[in-house]
């Protein structure tokens, strides 16, 4: 593989590979956050 | 006679005789990072394990890192088989309040920008010749994570340990030096003195349980091959928020992580050895290296301004910046940056949780670098 398709391969995944995964956490924990919210009791 | 006590002259003199001027100036660079270390109070925990390192492996036949030398042992023992990265990523996790992340979790976006400087200096890196896995070692001090830093290096381009080391953890200290510059030409007066107002929102003791399985499944089934960064941070965050083993816990964050440290530098130094690191791709690599962080600081700054405009005006782009695994420095630099143009602007909640958000970021960057070229059967 030449260094120029392994470069934009590495960006294209990478940066979207990193976004899209962290996306998904971000989603999983809002919704985590509501399905089990804050009860003043545990304060 | 004479000729015994000749001999055992000149073992006396031998260490002089062998100095090359590569040994003397690595002793120098030693000493440097020694200063940074201890009179800068730049990283003294790293820095100052790995400049004594740096002299030891620099004074010609010590042996010290030959078969059986004691760093060679050390480095052996948790630098070669990655284990060292790893129990420091135990207490990382320990130490950690993922709380300000998990209240606004949209701040793991911000995390993921304060990433995009690794990618796009692994480019820069293949651009200017360099091989495959050296542009991936050299892209990842962009993560402005020392052990992720060097569990990626050591597996994939341990020849380049001691330079991406001591980059990515001299770079992690100067970010209050390089970011503000970045922060002022990046955003406007406006945005700098937008109010974000105070977090309100509270977590559950079951979310924050929740977190570290769910990270660990889905972060590790989406990138296996970087599951033991995101497994062992997420185990001692894990053992953090059960509350029921607080003596794992402390001994996470305090004697491992700290025995760990200490062998970590050490061996770190002594992989700077002066034929192997004074080169001039050592200098290109601390180059590359501080504009990998730049890249990320400028990238999760233009994340925050999008999100500002997508929020209505409600988000400071200053936060963008703390997307960095630089923990918390970079949330610190966004509140200061923050109340220099307006008093009543506190970022630093917000920040942290940007913050929080770069360091599963910087560890997912490194997992989702580490599948991707094992499907491209790189590695």
């Amino acid at each position: 593989m030449d260094n120029w398709t392994f470069g934009i391969t590495m960006m294209v995944c990478g940066m979207g590979g990193t976004l899209l995964t962290l996306f998904i956490m971000s989603l999983v924990m809002s919704l985590l956050r509501r399905l089990f919210p804050y009860k003043k009791m545990e304060g | 006679m004479e000729e015994a006590i000749i001999g055992g002259l000149q073992g006396l003199i031998n260490g002089f005789v062998h100095l090359d001027w590569r040994s003397i100036v690595m002793i120098f660079v030693g000493l440097l990072l020694l200063w940074l270390g201890i009179k800068k109070d730049c990283e003294p925990l790293l820095l100052v394990p790995i400049g004594f390192g740096c002299i030891l492996v620099n004074i010609p036949l010590s042996d010290v890192m030959e078969h059986e030398g004691f760093l060679r042992t050390i480095y052996d023992m948790g630098v070669s088989n990655e284990l060292f990265p790893l129990l420091i990523f135990i207490g990382i996790g320990a130490m950690t309040d993922f709380g300000p992340l998990l209240s606004n979790p949209s701040t793991f976006l911000l995390g993921a920008a304060g990433q995009f400087g690794i990618f796009l200096t692994l480019a820069l890196a293949l651009g200017l010749g360099f091989p495959k896995l050296d542009a991936v070692a050299i892209g990842i001090i962009g993560a402005c994570d020392g052990p992720t830093a060097i569990y990626v290096t050591s597996r994939y381009a341990p020849h380049l340990l001691g330079a991406v080391s001591v980059a990515a953890y001299s770079y992690m200290s100067l970010v209050p030096v390089i970011q503000p510059p970045i922060i002022r030409i990046l955003t406007t007066d406006k945005e700098r003195n937008t109010i974000m107002g105070t977090m309100t929102g509270q977590v559950s003791k079951t979310t924050k349980l929740l977190f570290p399985l769910v990270i660990t499944v889905i972060g590790g089934s989406i990138a296996p091959k970087g599951l033991p960064l995101l497994g062992t941070i997420m185990l001692g965050n894990l053992m953090r928020e059960s509350g029921v083993v607080s003596r794992l816990t402390k001994a996470s964050e305090n004697e491992i992580a700290n025995v760990v440290t200490l062998f970590l530098g050490l061996s770190i130094g002594a992989t700077m050895a002066g034929e192997a690191f004074l080169k001039p791709q050592t200098l290109l690599i601390l180059c590359l290296g501080l504009l990998a962080i730049c890249l990320d600081t400028v990238c999760g700054i233009m994340l925050g301004k999008v999100l500002r405009l997508l929020s209505g005006g409600k988000i400071n782009p200053l936060i963008g910046a703390a997307g960095i695994s630089a923990f918390p420095m970079a949330a610190r630099v966004a509140q200061k940056e923050g109340q220099k143009y307006n008093k009543k602007n506190y970022l630093l909640m917000h920040a942290m949780g940007a913050n929080a958000g770069g360091q599963v970021g910087s560890v997912i960057a490194a997992a989702v670098m580490l599948s991707v070229l094992h499907g491209m059967g790189i590695i």
